[in-house]
């Protein structure tokens, strides 16, 4: 007899890895020792005695990014609707209408053109307080927007994400916001514009497993919780006893996830490294080859002449010959 | 540690084992519960089922080059309508063994990055890709994780939305997440008709929002991830209608009904330009999503 055997995943919980709620006290939650909230401010939220990164609200990581009076905003005009009608023990308007109140946001996602060290960029910031940061329709439409704007601008797009992966209110229109946002960043490797992505904690679920890791560069801050599935989900269904540190942006570093890992206070600048060696090449280079381009080796023998005409040759596409498709646009 | 399929899993089949009898036993409360047993049932066919009767000449490739072979994908060429296809589908496995050796049809990176590489191979030999989903979801384990699952997964993406071939994807029993969306975005997206697709299982939801996981038939129906729910969102193209009392019943006539769709679908998206096919494709996606304007 086969026996009938599924493994039940329990779920993400976007509860399970908070940031843990600003130090809004006087003490540091990660070592106890005294912070008074304007030193924790100061220090870009950073502890100064353990150097823990508590998390920043998407106003503040605007402020601390850009500079003054060069915000303008993208997609801001869009709010969140209810396409399931869902409701589980609370409906989930009610729940948008808290977390709105919460947060002073209209969503888990800010997006703006802005300067950020004089350099013209297409910023994104997610805020974890508002429903874990998840991604629901809106945050991928000014996702999308925010490319759009940034690919018809010619400016290079960061996006700080912080999220906790789908909002599952909304369903299978949520998992589809991880094709949206990857298939829209297709308009940016068209311009040949850079995206940067800075992980912060925690980034799990759908969000990192889209645009997130996609980015040309993959920065995180210290002591992030960057995971697919979460701990507690692992732990669960495998019964594994999870390493010291598992899914940490260290972590995550040491095994080729990431291209660095950035101290909060030395963030702005090396974002400013980045993106400028980016432009750089881009600045530099001659036109982009395309596939259609004759191109003819020089000098040679016989025989490299007759491999680079072996090559033209195989740019005919084979659909060509086999009659699946009319034409083809590189044949004229 | 199970870096293994299936080592060490013997506890936790029991009590699986345990809780999904007593859950049978309970009469399911509605309609969409009963699609999520249906699309979960154990003699459902499965990619394997559909490529034996579909495809007779499908021969299965191998390995993503640069780590391993997932047994939870398979992967492979076969004719279809005088022209070659890549076929690409979760196996979850029928008994026991073969299900612990495809590690319940849960990918890991590796798994992925075969996905991409037959899927590129296809793209250089202008063969359509058709993909048959079926997966609880990708594999949360620490080695998937320290493969980079999340990276796998967005890779996947990426060179499915860049395909310039035809792809067609089916969603034959469970479409669990990002790890079934992994290999669904594509041209047109069909689902049998007790097939589920969802962001999240029912049971996960509910052991969020109720705080309790016994409550996944109501977190199933508030999902809406059956196929009719799917067409009313607009996410699926057409749903495939199931033998009487589902698709376990015949996995020859349900091969059969798939197979006509999927040859239909090809010959519909040869006769549209590949850059047309890509820009419709893009537009789909773009679509996506429900919000309002103030
Ligand atoms: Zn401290």
């Amino acid at each position: 007899m086969t026996k009938y055997v599924t493994v039940h995943i329990t779920p993400k919980e976007p509860s399970e890895a908070p940031p843990s709620a600003p130090a809004s006290g006087e003490v540091c939650k990660a070592c106890g020792k005294d912070l008074p909230r304007a030193t924790l401010v100061a220090a870009l939220h950073v502890c100064p005695h353990c150097d823990h990164h508590h998390p920043v609200t998407g106003p503040e990581r605007v402020a601390q990014l850009v500079d003054e009076g060069s915000w303008e905003s993208i997609g801001d005009q869009l709010r969140p609707a209810d396409p399931l009608e869902f409701f589980d023990t609370r409906s989930y308007v009610e729940r948008l209408a808290e977390a709105q109140s919460e947060t002073g946001m209209s969503e888990a996602f800010l997006g703006g053109l802005c300067r950020i060290s004089g350099r013209p960029v297409a910023l994104g910031v997610m805020d974890f307080r508002f429903l874990g940061g998840s991604m629901g329709s809106v945050v991928g439409e000014r996702f999308v927007r925010l490319v759009a704007a940034a690919a018809g601008a010619s400016v290079p797009l960061v996006v700080v994400v912080s999220s906790g992966g789908a909002r599952m209110q909304e369903g299978i229109l949520s998992l589809m916001q991880m094709a949206k946002t990857v298939v829209a960043l297709d308009s940016l490797t068209a311009v040949r514009m850079p995206f940067v992505s800075v992980l912060t904690h925690p980034t799990t679920g759908g969000v990192l497993a889209s645009f997130a890791t996609l980015a040309d560069v993959v920065v995180a801050e210290p002591g992030a919780l960057l995971c697919f599935a979460g701990p507690r989900v692992i732990e669960q269904t495998t019964r594994e006893k999870l390493p010291e540190g598992f899914g940490r942006s260290e972590a995550n570093f040491a095994n080729g996830q990431l291209d660095l890992v950035i101290h909060r206070r030395d963030l702005k600048e090396r974002l400013d490294r980045v993106l400028s060696l980016l432009e750089g090449g881009v600045r530099c280079s001659v036109e982009p080859a395309r596939q259609d381009q004759e191109v003819v080796p020089r000098g040679g023998n016989p025989l490299t002449q007759a491999f680079a005409r072996v090559k033209k040759f195989a740019l005919v596409p084979w659909r060509r010959l086999r009659g699946r498709d009319t034409e083809d646009p590189r044949e004229p | 540690m199970p870096s293994f399929p299936g080592v060490g899993y013997e506890e936790e089949i029991r009590k699986i084992q345990e809780s999904l009898e007593a859950l049978r036993e309970r009469e399911p409360s509605d309609a969409a519960w009963k699609t999520v047993q249906l699309a979960r049932h154990k003699d459902r066919p499965q990619a394997l089922d559909y490529i034996k009767h579909t495809f007779p000449d499908f021969l299965e490739l191998h390995g993503d080059r640069l780590r391993g072979d997932d047994p939870a994908i398979v992967g492979g060429m076969a004719t279809m309508d005088g022209g070659t296809v890549m076929v690409i589908g979760h196996q979850k496995g029928h008994d026991l063994r073969e299900r612990q050796q495809r590690n319940f049809g849960m990918p890991r990176p590796e798994g992925y990055r075969k996905v991409q590489r037959l899927a590129r191979l296809a793209e250089r030999f202008s063969m359509p890709v058709v993909t048959l989903v079926d997966t609880p979801g990708a594999f949360p384990g620490v080695d998937a994780e320290e493969g980079g699952q999340a990276g796998a997964i967005a890779t996947s993406l990426r060179v499915f939305a860049e395909l310039t071939v035809p792809t067609i994807a089916v969603v034959i029993g469970e479409g669990g997440s990002g790890g079934a969306l992994a290999l669904a975005l594509c041209d047109r997206v069909f689902m049998l008709e007790n097939a589920i697709y969802s962001v999240i299982t029912p049971e996960g939801c509910a052991a969020i929002l109720w705080r309790d996981s016994a409550e996944a038939s109501q977190a199933a129906d508030a999902l809406c991830l059956t196929a009719i729910d799917l067409i009313r969102l607009g996410i699926v193209d057409s749903v495939i209608p199931e033998p009487r009392k589902g698709a376990h019943k015949s996995h020859r006539a349900t091969a059969k009904v798939v197979a006509r769709q999927i040859e239909a679908a090809l010959r519909e998206l040869q006769s549209i330009h590949p850059l047309q096919r890509v820009a419709e494709r893009r537009q789909k996606y773009l679509q996506m999503g429900s919000f309002t304007t103030v």
